[in-house]
């Protein structure tokens, strides 16, 4: 109990260092947030007369889908940031500190989640400026926002993962935004999975990005009585899959990041 | 007087590099170890062993009376490490960074405030205290890394070349603090690549090449072994290095070397500015043109090359056995 205690207040002692560093490059919110808005706007007004989800107005349906590709991305800064520390020799200092050794993980991957609620704020008043709507109750609609945010902190650990053991920052990002591209796109973030071709289809309908953005849609009401669910257990219990998922992603990849921070070598 | 640090037969391997093979070291209580050796000697190797960021392939390691392999945690506590390359968070101040690593040494947060402020003043940044460390010059930022290593007050301080990269102000500045914090009564081990810097420094001198220990002692000791200073003359004509030498091994203490190259010769002397005119004098005498004469201490090439040169003589011995 103390040990975890420790954790948590060294955790949030690291947390406020990566937060300050938000303060002093502003540039980097910027740039975060811009990307998405960009999304929400190329998307609702370029292919929003092309694309019918059907039952529901496209911009309501894309929100959810924008929402999930983008915290996912917020995810990728916890990598890009440990890897950076390494190579300045800041984790060779910590580790040389009697703190906790899951404490800079720990604040890390918190310190994520908090530049994504940022993020989502910001995107949310976008939505709402291009005609998306919550329609269901408060709770439900904070419900969807959680599991968005929990869902991407799950998805930093992984990205912890590779920051440690990923020789430079460049690669990290790259890595990441070559993986990321297409497990965002290829589920039901932009368009209905129902139209993609067939082994794609049942990729998208598996994804967990697909049922994490479903959850999303049905938790903030934008899905219409006519839009169909495609009759697979991932997407009829959204979730419960996605929780599976946050589960087995945390189990792997928080041990496996402990043990890399361990033994990371200043490169 | 109590041995602070112990390591007994440290083996790192990187592949087919040997990075360190078979280190012993000791450092008693309030001493100052010298670690002298040239790039890739396994300066920073045994750093990292002994502040528990690495663990070896053999040998074994006590800090402050811990055992570094069985309580890693423990050695934390008692030691304070300033790296090779300063690790000081560039979007922090210099403020915020030190506070950061009391909170971590959970000093609490009035003490490590206090502390802070303690250390900057001492380091003098004060004045640049609440500025990010971004716009630090590079003196700073080592000064910096330094108060960071300070903060628990810890008996045992690990630095790894503290003042490499350093212009000679800086560098004299970094040494007065380090001969302060030795006052104090502080356990340090310090590498470095310059002699000058050692002599100065350490109590024990320990110089490794290639993983190894290839001659331990006080300054005073490795210099006779080098033997006192030497004489360097450059000729105008390559055609006269050979008489050039000729004429300084009549006062050389040691081998003259001749490099063709750069038509220098350099010759092993006792006696400082005497034996430099006298040298000057049998070189016009002998009507050999010189472009450039200097008298200088010995330097860790110096060293280096008397060492390995015994070592190839004593191979030479051993082959004629
Ligand atoms: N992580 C690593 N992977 C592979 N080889 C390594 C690694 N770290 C060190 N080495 C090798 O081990 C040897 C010793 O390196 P070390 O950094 O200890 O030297 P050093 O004395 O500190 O040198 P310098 O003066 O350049 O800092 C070198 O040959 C180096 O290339
Ligand atoms: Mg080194």
């Amino acid at each position: 109990m103390s040990a975890l205690l420790a954790a948590l207040g060294d955790g949030t002692v690291v947390a406020k260092r990566n937060l300050i560093k938000i303060k002093r490059v502003p540039e980097l919110l910027v740039f975060t947030t811009l990307q998405p808005i960009m999304f929400i706007l190329l998307f609702a007004y370029v292919f929003g007369s092309a694309i019918d989800p059907g039952g529901v107005d496209y911009r309501e349906f894309l929100i959810a889908g924008i929402f999930a590709q983008t915290v996912i991305f917020g995810a990728t800064l916890t990598g890009a940031g440990l890897a950076e520390d390494i190579k300045k020799g800041i984790i060779d200092r910590f580790r040389s500190l009697p703190m906790s050794r899951t404490a800079v993980l720990v604040g890390r991957t918190t310190s994520d989640v908090l530049n994504n609620v940022l993020v989502i704020t910001v995107m949310s008043l976008t939505g709402l400026l291009v005609g998306w709507r919550i329609r269901t109750s408060f709770l439900e609609a904070l419900g969807g926002f959680l599991l968005l945010l929990l869902f991407a902190y799950a998805v930093s650990w992984i990205m912890a993962w590779v920051g440690l053991i990923v020789p430079s920052v460049e690669v990290v990002q790259s890595a990441s935004f070559i993986v990321i591209f297409p497990i965002t796109f290829i589920a039901n973030t932009f368009v209905p999975s129902a139209g993609l071709p067939g082994p794609l289809r049942t990729f998208a309908e598996w994804n967990p990005v697909s049922s994490v953005t479903q959850a999303a849609r049905e938790l903030f009401g934008n899905v219409g009585p006519g839009t169909p669910v495609p009759d697979v257990w991932s997407l009829q219990h959204p979730v419960l899959y996605t929780l599976l998922w946050v589960g087995i992603i945390l189990a792997v990849f928080v041990p496996l990041s402990v043990r890399a921070y361990t033994s990371a070598a200043s490169r | 007087m109590a041995v602070q640090v112990r390591a007994r037969g440290l083996v790192k391997r990187y592949g087919d590099v040997t990075a360190l093979g078979g280190l012993d070291l000791e450092v008693e209580e309030g001493t100052v170890l010298g670690l002298l050796g040239p790039n890739g000697a396994g300066k920073t190797t045994a750093v990292r062993i002994l502040t528990t960021l690495l663990v070896p392939d053999e040998g074994s390691a006590e800090v402050a009376g811990i055992d570094v392999l069985k309580d890693p945690a423990g050695v934390r506590r008692s030691i304070g490490l300033s790296g090779q390359y300063a690790a000081v968070d560039e979007y922090l101040t210099g403020f915020e960074n030190l506070d950061m690593i009391g909170r971590l040494y959970r000093l609490g947060r009035a003490r490590s405030r206090e502390r802070a402020r303690e250390l900057l003043e001492r380091f003098d940044l004060t004045e640049a205290a609440d500025r990010p460390v971004k716009g630090y010059s590079g003196g700073m930022r080592r000064r910096l890394d330094l108060a960071g290593a300070l903060v628990a007050d810890p008996p045992v301080l690990f630095l790894d070349e503290p003042t490499t990269g350093l212009d000679p102000r800086s560098r004299s500045d970094m040494w007065e603090v380090i001969r302060e914090l030795v006052r104090g009564g502080t356990t340090l081990l310090l590498t470095t690549q310059y002699l000058e810097e050692a002599d100065l420094l350490a109590d024990q001198i320990v110089v490794i090449d290639h993983g190894q220990a290839i001659a331990q002692g006080t300054a005073d000791v490795l210099k006779s072994q080098v033997g006192g200073e030497r004489v360097e003359v450059v000729l105008g004509a390559a055609g006269d290095l050979e008489e050039g030498r000729a004429v300084l091994a009549g006062i050389a203490t040691g081998e003259v070397l001749v490099d063709v190259h750069t038509r220098r010769l350099t010759a092993p002397v006792s006696g400082g500015g005497k034996v430099l005119v006298d040298a000057l004098a049998r070189l016009d005498a002998a009507g050999i043109e010189v472009l450039d004469v200097a008298l200088r201490r010995p330097t860790l090439d110096d060293v280096f090359l008397s060492l390995t040169g015994h070592a190839t003589e004593a191979e030479k011995a051993e082959a004629a056995r």
